[in-house]
C-alpha cells in the first residue's frame, strides 16, 4: 500500500465530475489551467475519461437524477482514487440541503478524502488542497 | 439499430467537452445529422420551491447560486421584480454600480464563451489568451466585490457595497487592459481564413426561426433582430448612458462571435461612462424598504446570454407565494434542433456550444406533453381519487 500511494506524490490525472453545480466552481476550475495558475506545470492534467484518472474532483450539490450517475463514474476510476468534494455545494450542500431534488452532500454518496470549501474556492484554494493532500501522502509513505 | 436512419451518436452527460452534465442524441445519417434530441435535468435543484420558503433578502443570496457565470444577472432580474412589485426608486449611485457589474459580468461570461469556442474549433491559443483577459476583470470583481465569482452587490433597494472613487483609475487601466485584448480577438477572428472555413454559413438560424423559437440575446441579435431589454425597457443606469445595439445579419455561428465581440465593447463604453458618472453623483448606496406590499412584480434583466426575467407574487408576507424564473438559456437551447440539422457530426458540437448554453440557469421544472394531455393539478387529484375508488372496491 505504501508503494500506491507514493504514486500520488507524483503526476496526477484529474477528471472533473460535475453534479448540479451552478458552474462557478467548474469555470474555477478551468480557471486552474488556463494561464494564469496553470496546474500543469505541477504534473497535474485534466483528463476525458474516468477510468484514466487519479484524482476525482466532484462539485455541486447531488441531485436525483445524477446520484447514480456520479457512483457510477467512481466505480469506473482506478482504486485507489482520490476525491475532493469541490466547493461548499459538495461539502455540505449549503442552500440547496432543502431542496426536494437533492440526495445530501457528496461523502454520504462516495467517500470523500479532501473538502475543499468556499463558494466558489479560488484557484489558488483547489491547487492548495491537494497539495496539502500530496503533503501527507509523502509524510505518510 | 440496423436501420439506417435509426443511428444515433451519444455526447454526454459526461462528457470530456462539456463543463455540465447534459445528454445530446444525435440522429445521423452518414456524417450528417438529421436531428437532436435534448436531455436536461440533471442541474435540476428546485431553486423555485426553495425561495418559497426563504425571505426576500434571502432570496438575492439563492437566485445567486442559479448559476455562478450569470450570478449578477439573477439577482438583477430578482431585485427589480421585488423594486417593480414594491415600487421602489433605487439612488442614482445604486443604479451606476448596478450597471458597472452587470456590464463587468458581461465582459467575463462573453469572453468566457470566446475562450471555449475557441477550444471546440481546435484553437487553444484563442481559449488561452481570452482566459488571460479574462483574469483583468476577474482581479477587478475581487477588488470591488470581495470575490472572483457571485458577488452579491445586488440588494432590493440598492446595492451592499459601494465602488470607492479612489479605485476608479485603477479599474479604468484595467479595462484599457481589457480593450488591447478585445482588438486582437476582433482581429483573430475577422482576419484568420481557418476561423471563417469552421463558423460561417455553419448552424444558421434566420429571423423567422429566432420569432419561431423566440430566442433572446446575441443568439437573436445576430440573425438581425435588433431586441435588448436594456434599450427597450432601460433599468438601473441604462437609460442615462450612450451606447448601441450591435446586431449582425448572417445568423451563422460567426456572426454570433462578431456580436459578442461588438458587444464586449459597448460594454467597456459603458462602464467607462458610469464610472465618470460615479464620480460626480454621491449619495446614499440603498433605500430603508420596510415591508414589501401584497401584488405582483416582474423583473428583466439583459443577462450575456439573453433576456433573464423573474416574476414574483407576494400576499404581503416577507416570502413571495410564487416566484419564477425563466433564464435566456431556455428558449436559446431549443433552438438547436433548428441550427443542427444538416450539419456535419464534427461541426455539431460547436453549434451545439454556439448558442451559449447555460443549463443551470436552464433547470426549471418542463411538463412533458407527450400523450396530448396535459396533466394538470386538479387532474392528477382526480386521477388519485379514482385510484382510491377502486381500491375501495376491491375491498383492500
Amino acid at each position: 500500500m505504501q508503494s500506491i500511494d507514493n504514486k500520488f506524490t507524483k503526476s496526477l490525472f484529474v477528471f472533473h465530475a460535475a453534479c448540479s453545480p451552478c458552474n462557478n466552481c467548474d469555470i474555477e476550475i478551468l480557471d486552474c489551467i488556463a494561464p494564469k495558475y496553470d496546474i500543469e506545470r505541477l504534473g497535474m492534467q485534466l483528463v476525458g475519461s474516468p477510468r484514466h484518472a487519479d484524482v476525482l474532483l466532484v462539485t455541486g450539490a447531488v441531485n436525483k437524477k445524477v446520484v447514480h450517475r456520479i457512483k457510477m463514474i467512481y466505480e469506473q476510476t482506478a482504486k485507489p482514487c482520490v476525491v475532493v468534494a469541490v466547493g461548499s455545494c459538495a461539502c455540505s450542500e449549503i442552500i440547496f440541503r432543502e431542496s426536494y431534488n437533492t440526495c445530501g452532500p457528496l461523502d454520504k454518496i462516495i467517500p470523500v478524502d479532501i473538502y475543499i470549501p468556499g463558494c466558489p474556492p479560488r484557484p489558488e484554494a483547489i491547487i492548495a488542497g491537494l497539495a496539502k493532500y500530496i503533503k501527507s501522502r509523502k509524510n505518510a509513505g | 439499430m440496423t436501420d439506417k436512419n435509426k443511428n444515433f451518436i451519444p455526447i454526454g452527460p459526461y462528457h470530456p467537452l462539456q463543463e455540465e452534465p447534459e445528454y445530446f442524441r444525435l440522429h445521423v445519417e452518414g456524417e450528417i445529422v438529421k436531428s437532436v434530441d435534448i436531455e436536461l435535468g440533471y442541474i435540476h435543484r428546485g431553486t423555485e420551491k426553495i425561495s418559497e420558503n426563504k425571505h426576500f433578502d434571502q432570496g438575492v443570496f439563492l437566485v445567486e447560486r442559479i448559476c455562478g457565470i450569470c450570478s449578477t444577472s439573477h439577482p438583477l432580474a430578482f431585485v427589480n421584480a421585488v423594486e417593480n412589485l414594491a415600487r421602489i426608486e433605487i439612488p442614482d449611485r445604486a443604479k451606476l454600480i448596478r450597471c458597472v457589474v452587470g456590464e463587468m459580468e458581461r465582459i467575463h461570461s462573453h469572453l468566457l464563451w470566446l475562450g471555449l469556442a475557441g477550444h471546440f474549433i481546435g484553437y487553444n491559443t484563442v481559449w488561452m489568451w481570452s482566459w488571460k483577459y479574462r483574469e483583468y476583470i476577474l482581479e477587478v470583481f475581487e477588488k470591488v466585490t470581495g470575490n472572483r465569482q457571485h458577488y452579491a452587490m445586488m440588494k432590493i433597494g440598492g446595492v451592499r457595497r459601494d465602488i470607492a472613487n479612489d479605485d476608479i483609475p485603477w479599474i479604468e487601466t484595467n479595462i484599457d487592459e481589457i480593450e488591447k485584448g478585445l482588438e486582437l480577438f476582433l482581429k483573430a477572428i475577422t482576419e484568420d481564413p481557418v476561423i471563417h472555413a469552421r463558423t460561417k454559413g455553419v448552424g444558421v438560424l434566420t429571423k423567422e426561426d429566432i420569432k419561431d423559437y423566440c430566442a433572446v440575446g446575441p443568439v437573436a441579435r445576430a440573425s438581425g433582430i435588433d431586441m435588448d431589454v436594456r434599450k427597450d425597457t432601460p433599468y438601473a443606469a441604462y437609460g442615462m448612458v450612450d451606447w448601441k445595439v450591435c446586431t449582425c445579419d448572417s445568423g451563422d455561428i460567426y456572426g454570433k462571435a462578431v456580436v459578442r465581440i461588438l458587444e464586449l465593447f459597448e460594454s467597456l463604453k459603458i462602464i467607462r461612462q458610469c464610472l465618470g458618472h460615479m464620480r460626480n453623483t454621491g449619495g446614499p448606496l440603498d433605500v430603508n424598504v420596510k415591508e414589501i406590499p401584497e401584488g405582483e412584480g416582474i423583473g428583466r434583466h439583459e443577462a450575456p446570454r439573453g433576456e433573464c426575467f423573474h416574476y414574483v407574487r407576494s400576499d404581503k408576507t416577507n416570502r413571495p407565494v410564487r416566484h419564477k424564473i425563466r433564464a435566456p438559456s431556455f428558449v436559446n437551447v431549443a433552438t438547436n434542433q433548428k441550427a443542427v440539422v444538416g450539419s456535419h457530426i464534427s461541426d455539431a458540437l460547436l453549434v451545439l456550444a454556439a448558442v451559449d448554453p447555460c443549463y443551470c440557469c436552464t433547470e426549471r421544472v418542463i411538463v412533458v406533453n407527450k400523450k396530448g394531455k396535459l396533466m394538470k393539478g386538479p387532474d392528477l387529484i382526480k386521477l388519485s381519487q379514482e385510484k382510491t375508488d377502486r381500491i375501495r372496491k376491491k375491498g383492500l
